[in-house]
C-alpha cells in the first residue's frame, strides 16, 4: 500500500432484469444507498458524485439522484461514454480522489433498457423521393444493410470472425460454446437477469440474429444499476477495522480510446485500445495476467469474448481458441472468465455494466460470493468496452490496510 | 441514357466502377468519408486514391435481424482490397456459411437500388465471389 492508493469502500448492484415498478432514479438510488451502506458511510461524507447513464445522457441523472438521496452541493459529473459509461463514472470519482479534491467519492451507473430492441441499426430512414447526396459519405439513402451493417450483433460478429480469419480455429460451434459457458455460470448468480442453463444445441438452434451470433449469444437488454464508494488511503486509515477489512485496493484504473489503425473506419477496432488499456493496467498494478484469479470481461456478444481473451493477455497472441478449448475460462478452470454469467445472461444495462462487473470481482475478493465464490480469490480484473470507442480496465486486489 | 447517381460519393460509376478514398498526402491513411484532418497524423491535405476492385473477405456476418425495410438475410463483410479495408455486402451468393467463407476472393460489382421521381437511378455496390459458385458452374 502507499499514500496514493485508492480503495473501494462500498459497492452494490441491483438485481438486473425487468423493473417495471422502479424508474431510473429509483434504481440509481437503490444502488447508491446500497453502496453507501455497504461502506458504512453517508452521502454527507461524499466529496464528488459521478453519475453514468447513456440513454438519457442529457437528463442530469446525477442531480436527479441527489434530490432523492442527498443534495449536499458537491460537484456532480454526468457521464456518458457508450458501454464504458459505468467504468468512466467510477474512474471520474477515482480521479477526483486521487487529485486530492476530496477524500471520498460516489460513482453510479444506471440504465433502463428492458424491451429495447437493436440499439443501433434498429430503424432505417425511408428513401427520399429525390436522390440527394448528404452527410460525410455523400450518400443518397441510408447505407445500413446496403453497405454492410450497423447492428451491434453484426459488428461484433465480424470482430470475432476477423480473429478467426487471422488465426484460424473459430467456428459457429466454438462461439456458441462460449455462450454455453456464460449461461452455465449464470445459474449461480441470483442477480442475473437470466439464470437458465442452455445446451449447445439450444444455443445454436435459437433465433439467428447475425451469424454466428444467435439470440442467447447476445447481451440481454435489461434494467439495473450499480454504484461504488471510493476512498483515499489516508481517509481509509481513519475508518473502523471492519471497514478497512472489507475495503479493496484499486490497483489499476485505466481508460483508453481507440487509436487510429488501418480499417478502423470500416470495422471498429476494439482490440488495440483494449490491449493498450490492459498493458497500462498491468503496469500500474505491478502484476501480470497470470496473477489474476478471475476476470469479468465485456462479452456483449459471444464473438467478443474470444478476442478479449487475447486482448487482455490471458493467452499468447493468437491463442484465444486454445485457451477456451482448454477449459481454462470456465469457473473451475485456471482463468475463470465471467463467472457472473457475463452480459449474455447477467444482462447489460449499459451504464450499470462497468460498475456491476467491479462489484462481481469485489464480492469474490471479499469472499462473499456465496455459491459461485472463486475460492481464495485475491486479484481480479474488470473490463468494459464501448463502441466508438472507449475501454475501461480496473484491477482490484485484496490487500491489507 | 438513364441518369445515375452513386449511393455514396466514394463510388465512381462509369465503364469501370471503383471506389475512391481520400488519402492523406502526409501519411497515406485512407478514408471513405470527408475528414477535417487525418485521424492518423493530423495532416489536412487529402488526394483521391482509387481502390483496387478485388479483395479478400477478412470478416463477415449474415444478418438475419435488422431494421424494418432492410431485406434479410444479407451478408455484411469487411474486405481487404489490396491493403485498404472496405465495408460492403457480399452479393450474388447464397447467404450461408458454406457459400461465404473467410478468405474468399471477391470483386466489386454494382447494381441499381432504385429510381427516384426524376427517373434517376441510384447505384449501390457490393462484392461478389470471383470463383463461380457451384450452382452457376452447373448452369
Amino acid at each position: 500500500m502507499s499514500a496514493d492508493d485508492i480503495w473501494i469502500l462500498g459497492i452494490h448492484m441491483t438485481k438486473f432484469g425487468k423493473h417495471t415498478d422502479l424508474d431510473l432514479i429509483d434504481l440509481a438510488s437503490e444502488a447508491a444507498l446500497g453502496a453507501l451502506a455497504d461502506g458504512g458511510v453517508t452521502m454527507a461524507q461524499m466529496g464528488v458524485l459521478a453519475a453514468g447513464n447513456l440513454m438519457q445522457a442529457s437528463a442530469g441523472i446525477g442531480q436527479q439522484l441527489q434530490k432523492q438521496i442527498g443534495q449536499t452541493g458537491i460537484p456532480a459529473y454526468n457521464v456518458a461514454n457508450a458501454c464504458a459509461t459505468g467504468a468512466t463514472a467510477l474512474r471520474t470519482a477515482i480521479m477526483a480522489v486521487k487529485a486530492g479534491e476530496c477524500d471520498m467519492g460516489l460513482a453510479v451507473g444506471v440504465e433502463k433498457l428492458s424491451g429495447a430492441g437493436l440499439l443501433t441499426g434498429g430503424s432505417r430512414r425511408p428513401d427520399s423521393d429525390t436522390w440527394q447526396p448528404s452527410g460525410r459519405y455523400g450518400s443518397v439513402a441510408s447505407i445500413d444493410g446496403r453497405i454492410g451493417t450497423d447492428i451491434m450483433p453484426g459488428v461484433f460478429a465480424q470482430i470475432g470472425m476477423e480473429y478467426g480469419h487471422k488465426y484460424g480455429g473459430t467456428s459457429f460451434e466454438l462461439f456458441a460454446r462460449i455462450s454455453e459457458k456464460n449461461h452455465a455460470h449464470s445459474t449461480l448468480n441470483p442477480l442475473a437477469a437470466y439464470s437458465k442453463r442452455f445446451t449447445l444445441e439450444e444455443i445454436m438452434g435459437d433465433i439467428m440474429i447475425a451469424y454466428p451470433n444467435t439470440r442467447p449469444m447476445c447481451s440481454a437488454n435489461c434494467d439495473g444499476a450499480a454504484a461504488a464508494v471510493v476512498v483515499s488511503d489516508a481517509a481509509l486509515q481513519k475508518l473502523s477495522r471492519e471497514q478497512r477489512r472489507r475495503a479493496l485496493k484499486v490497483s489499476a484504473s485505466v481508460l483508453t480510446s481507440d487509436p487510429y489503425t488501418e480499417g478502423c473506419q470500416v470495422l471498429p477496432d476494439v482490440n488495440t485500445l483494449t490491449r493498450n488499456a490492459a498493458a497500462i493496467a498491468y503496469e500500474q498494478a505491478g502484476i501480470g495476467p497470470s496473477d489474476l484469479d478471475l476476470v469479468e470481461l465485456h462479452d456483449c456478444f459471444a464473438t467478443a469474448e474470444l478476442v478479449h481473451y487475447d486482448n487482455l493477455g490471458l493467452c499468447e497472441p493468437g491463442g484465444a481458441v486454445d485457451l477456451f478449448n482448454s477449459g481454462a475460462t470456465w469457473r473451475d478452470g485456471a482463468m475463470p472468465v465471467n463467472v457472473s454469467g457475463g452480459l449474455e445472461s447477467k444482462g447489460h444495462p449499459i451504464a450499470a455494466t462497468g460498475i456491476a462487473n467491479i462489484w462481481e470481482v469485489a464480492t469474490h475478493l471479499r469472499g462473499e460470493a456465496g455459491d459461485r465464490q472463486i475460492e481464495g480469490a485475491k486479484v481480479g480484473l474488470a473490463h468494459v468496452i464501448g463502441l466508438g470507442s472507449a475501454c475501461g480496465v480496473h484491477i482490484l486486489e485484496k490487500a491489507s490496510v | 441514357m438513364t441518369n445515375q447517381i452513386p449511393l455514396v460519393d466514394y463510388l465512381v460509376l462509369g465503364d469501370e466502377p471503383h471506389l475512391v478514398a481520400n488519402e492523406c498526402t502526409a501519411c497515406g491513411a485512407r478514408y471513405f468519408d470527408r475528414r477535417n484532418a487525418c485521424a492518423s497524423c493530423g495532416g489536412s491535405a487529402f488526394a483521391k486514391a482509387a481502390i483496387q476492385t478485388t479483395g479478400v473477405v477478412k470478416a463477415f456476418t449474415i444478418v438475419s435481424f435488422a431494421a424494418p425495410g432492410v431485406p434479410v438475410p444479407f451478408v455484411a463483410a469487411y474486405v481487404d482490397c489490396g491493403g485498404t479495408s472496405v465495408r460492403g455486402n457480399v452479393v450474388n451468393v447464397e447467404p450461408n456459411d458454406t457459400a461465404v467463407t473467410l478468405g474468399m476472393a471477391v470483386r466489386l460489382t454494382t447494381s441499381v437500388m432504385g429510381t427516384d421521381e426524376a427517373g434517376t437511378e441510384a447505384v449501390s455496390f457490393g462484392f461478389e465471389p470471383i470463383t463461380p459458385t457451384a450452382g452457376e458452374a452447373a448452369a
